[in-house]
């Protein structure tokens, strides 16, 4: 029944990529045989050093040339698209304007556009708050992840958003349809503020996507969102697709590893 | 329309590092992106909705940095062929001094530093792999266990480097 173990079985065993079962096999061969077993341990010491190297690329802004590469080019837009990026234009720069933020609705009309809205209020109706934004300041981080973990039913590491510039302000809990959501409210250096919504009650099971991230534009914000089996979350804020997408993509990708 | 845009700006850093990665300097891996990002928006009414973004665009890169990257002399070679790598004394020389990991890269052919890239960074399925550069699923094993061991023989040597004395 065993099949014999083939190098091609070591590396899918190394990347985590082997079922139960024929891990256990490979692993009881390796424990067998010290010098494959250090051969292996010396490839992890190689993956870390190339993440090591080259992740921080990950975080960098998007240079402005291919930022503008981004921008449509109006000659190669199907017509109907042209049509509504002429009405939209007038409103003000490009795509990734300098500034300036275009309407850019989800063309998807599932359950998960409810999570951008309600994004987008709790952002317009807390972000404005001055004596108190937050319920939970950052001081108390443990007890705020803590808190809102029990909350939400769910395991919520804070993401750690510094190296991108935004420093976390606090959270607060709210109320979804159904039961508890948590908001994370971070700010940049000059103060401006995007929040977090995170609820266990939008989840890839209820819309059926998965990692893949939309945008919506509600009230004059633009909102950012992820769907995970275990929760949804979206970001709002006041800023450029482009940079909100860059921090949401790093917050999503904290919160569906924690 | 614009969800799909905003997908392929979503694999903007994913693209910029696995590019960096694969060519060495930031100058060159930027214009790959470029390139890359142009083509993909000028075919992005072909992707399907609800396919893998993801593959699809890595796979517009590495048909650009096969066409237009790769030096031409290697074109004739296969990507994957050793022997058409002679170890080169210079990049030796500069692993041992401490610039390890692009130059440990640099000894890859091709094809190999492609694999491992892809695996290691992107995290990306074999299957997924497969498809981005068109080759059979075994064949990326193959290509995944050569680039492990000759990075890991070219940062092995470069860690004996710190018990080595330069004499001058």
């Amino acid at each position: 029944m065993k099949e014999p173990i083939t190098e091609a079985d070591l590396h899918a065993w190394h990347d985590g990529r082997l079922p139960a079962d024929r891990r256990a096999e490979v692993e009881e061969w390796l424990a067998a045989r010290p010098q494959e077993a250090e051969r292996f341990h010396a490839y992890r010491t190689v993956d870390t050093r190339l993440r090591q190297h080259f992740d921080h690329i990950l975080y960098q802004p998007i240079p402005s040339a291919l930022a503008t590469a981004m921008q449509p080019a109006p000659r190669r837009m199907p017509k109907m698209a042209a049509a509504w990026l002429l009405a939209v234009c007038s409103a003000g720069a490009g795509w990734f304007g300098h500034g300036a933020v275009q309407s850019i609705r989800s063309a998807r009309a599932d359950a998960s556009e409810g999570l951008a809205q309600q994004a987008a209020v709790a952002h317009a109706v807390f972000s404005p708050e001055v004596r108190h934004p937050v319920e939970v300041v950052a001081e108390q981080k443990a007890h705020l992840a803590a808190w809102l973990s029990k909350r939400l039913s769910m395991q919520l590491t804070l993401p750690q958003l510094d190296s991108l510039g935004y420093s976390l302000v606090g959270g607060r809990l709210l109320t979804g349809h159904h039961g508890a959501v948590a908001q994370l409210m971070y700010r940049d250096a000059n103060g401006k503020r995007v929040t977090l919504y995170i609820t266990p009650e939008y989840t890839a099971r209820n819309t059926k996507k998965q990692g893949d991230v939309a945008l919506a534009r509600i009230g004059g914000l633009n909102v950012a969102y992820w769907n995970d089996e275990r929760f949804g979350c979206a970001l709002a804020g006041d800023l450029p697709a482009q940079e909100l997408l860059r921090v949401g993509q790093a917050a999503y990708d904290q919160l569906e590893e924690s | 329309m614009d969800t799909d845009r905003a997908l392929v700006v979503a694999c903007l850093p994913s693209l910029r590092r696995y590019a960096r990665a694969l060519l060495g300097n930031q100058a060159a891996a930027d214009d790959l992106v470029q390139d890359t990002v142009e083509r993909g928006l000028s075919k992005l009414s072909w992707w399907r909705p609800g396919s893998n973004m993801r593959a699809w665009l890595f796979s517009i890169m590495h048909n650009l940095y096969v066409d237009q990257w790769r030096a031409p002399a290697c074109r004739d070679v296969p990507l994957d062929d050793d022997d058409a790598q002679l170890p080169d004394p210079e990049k030796t020389e500069t692993a041992l001094l401490g610039e390890d990991i692009d130059a440990a890269l640099a000894t890859l052919p091709a094809g190999q530093r492609e694999v491992l890239l892809l695996v290691v960074l992107e995290d990306m399925s074999y299957d997924d792999v497969a498809k981005a550069l068109q080759i059979p699923v075994g064949t990326v094993m193959s290509r995944l266990a050569r680039a492990r061991e000759k990075v890991r023989r070219a940062l092995g040597h470069s860690k004996d480097a710190g018990n080595l004395k330069v004499v001058r």
